[in-house]
């Protein structure tokens, strides 16, 4: 569907995108992921036929953003980074104006703009001028410009910034509504958001892509370690350290005090394990052996944040 | 072309959204009005030579006026991006802006239709000029739209804008009253770059097709000047 080869982009010196390369898939819902100033929005902007690419090629079905992109513009619907839109016209005039431009004709026009208002839940402000707006209405005022003429392409850069719990999860819902049959891209820094939402997340560091996959498969890659965190009554934390220390696989074990436990201590055990082996059982009959209470077991997958973090620390 | 169309409704309704139309036009009218009648009875002269003498001077301040917002203030929301990421082209978008100011001069001057008929009834009102003036005023506003589009089109500051579109207009509007420093190589030339110079001629009633050349040149080649500029930011 999406193509993109070698692209490429400078802001005079500066390099905001490298050499990026992606194949994106019909009905895929690709999440952009990166630190502030990775170089999601300029890729999208590139994307979306907004910004000429210094080197490399876009290309949607079978048109390239070089020649056509006129077509490609038609295929694709776009919201920009916090909703940008004209302050002083009324969301109903705005949408006409949207739906013209869209070249919708004049049917299709009403049926569209009142359905879109009804799917964004905009019914209400349908007759207030934009800049009036509070940033939630406004974002689904830029949702429905981008939905208009139904596009094949989704492009929402950060589509959820700035709205309320409620709203977020309106937002997801609508986004994974259209991932059925269409291809939504978005960008977000909110890791929960692209693991709630996309089928395939896209890591951007530095204008390159760090990692790419879905959420499985990074933290599968990302591999290494894994940690289990037990919370055990009655043990001595140095006895503790020896017995388990017996258990191939282990390579670190962190004891520390747990408050709360009144007469009887308790102790909170954090065990970094090598990855590919499961050690929950052997840990168990090792406990099994002593007069220790065991309390607690559990274990940790790495979860995408450090995933993220190890992928995008600072050299 | 459909869409050019499209992007001039939106701009021209925008104008009157928002209280720039109002606030321009009634400017615009009140210093028209009050240099034109206050010296017509004086004068005791049944046409409107004083208010189309004038003209050039007062659009080289109310046509940046009008212009000034229509790419700075995109370029400052943003909403520049979301235009330019519709099935739109540079052109659509130039022109479509262009026509809309062009529009919004011709309501400007709509008013003023009612002088004439004023002055129609205070004596014997020769038409000619009064047509060739009104064709004249809105080449000449064509033409400074099309300087104040570009200007609007280097800066995201409407009030930067405003005066670079003020200055090249007003220098365009002046440029034949200061012939007389300049080296006498050039006079020709040089006075026929001046826009008050054209504009007079069309203002007595002849429409001299070198003066209707001038006028589209300049507002072609800002135009196309504004059009450069936005392809350099892409």
């Amino acid at each position: 569907m999406i193509h993109i080869e070698d692209l490429t982009k400078y802001y005079g010196q500066l390099c905001a995108v490298d050499h990026i390369s992606l194949d994106i898939q019909k009905g895929e819902i690709l999440g952009l992921l990166g630190p502030n100033g990775a170089g999601k929005t300029t890729t999208l902007r590139m994307l979306t036929g907004f910004l000429h690419p210094t080197l490399g090629e876009i290309s949607v079905k079978n048109f390239t953003i070089k020649n056509d992109a006129l077509e490609i513009k038609k295929l694709i619907g776009y919201l920009p980074e916090s909703a940008p839109l004209y302050q002083d016209m009324l969301v109903y005039d705005y949408l006409n104006y949207v739906a013209g431009i869209r070249d919708l004709d004049d049917q299709n026009k009403t049926s569209r703009v009142r359905s879109l208002a009804d799917q964004c839940g905009l019914k209400e402000v349908m007759h207030q001028p934009i800049g009036e707006l509070s940033k939630g209405y406004k974002q689904r005022v830029g949702l429905a410009h981008a939905m208009m003429n139904d596009p094949e392409i989704l492009v929402l850069d950060e589509p959820t910034s700035g709205l309320d719990p409620n709203q977020i999860v309106e937002i997801r819902q609508i986004m994974r509504e259209i991932g059925k049959e269409k291809t939504v891209i978005l960008s977000t820094h909110i890791l929960s958001e692209a693991e709630a939402t996309c089928d395939r997340i896209v890591i951007i560091d530095h204008g390159k892509i760090a990692a790419d996959g879905d959420t499985e498969s990074l933290r599968q890659s990302a591999g290494g370690e894994y940690r289990i965190t037990l919370l055990i009554q009655n043990a001595p934390a140095d006895a503790v350290k020896k017995q388990l220390s017996q258990i191939e696989g282990i390579t670190h074990i962190l004891p520390a005090p747990e408050p709360g436990g009144g007469d009887t201590p308790l102790l909170r055990i954090n065990i970094m394990c090598r990855a590919g082996v499961d050690l929950r059982a052997a840990i168990y009959q090792k406990i099994k052996e002593t007069d220790w209470v065991l309390l607690e077991l559990h274990q940790e997958t790495k979860s995408l944040e450090s995933i993220f973090r190890d992928l995008t620390k600072e050299n | 072309m459909s869409q050019a169309i499209r992007i001039f409704r939106k701009e021209f309704a925008t104008y009157f959204i928002s209280p720039i139309a109002y606030i321009v036009i009634s400017f615009f009218l009140l210093v028209t009005g009050w240099f034109f009648f206050t010296t017509f009875f004086l004068r005791n002269q049944a046409s409107l030579r004083t208010f189309f003498d004038l003209l050039p001077i007062t659009f080289s301040f109310v046509v940046p006026a009008i212009t000034m917002r229509l790419f700075s203030e995109e370029f400052n929301l943003g909403s520049y991006e979301i235009l330019l990421t519709l099935p739109v082209t540079f052109r659509d978008v130039v022109l479509g802006k262009f026509v809309a100011a062009v529009a919004m001069v011709a309501a400007m001057l709509l008013p003023t239709v009612a002088y004439s008929i004023t002055v129609s009834f205070l004596g014997q009102l020769d038409w000619g000029p009064v047509v060739g003036g009104y064709v004249g005023a809105i080449l000449l506003g064509a033409a400074y739209c099309g300087i104040g589009l570009f200007a609007s089109s280097v800066t995201r500051n409407q009030i930067v804008a405003f005066i670079i579109g003020m200055a090249i207009c007003f220098c365009l509007t002046l440029l034949d009253k200061m012939l007389f420093f300049l080296p006498r190589s050039m006079l020709a030339f040089l006075e026929y770059l001046g826009a008050d110079y054209h504009f007079s001629n069309i203002s007595k009633g002849i429409i001299d097709s070198r003066d209707l050349l001038y006028f589209l040149s300049v507002a072609f080649v800002s135009l196309y000047g504004a059009h450069l500029s936005l392809q350099e930011k892409h």
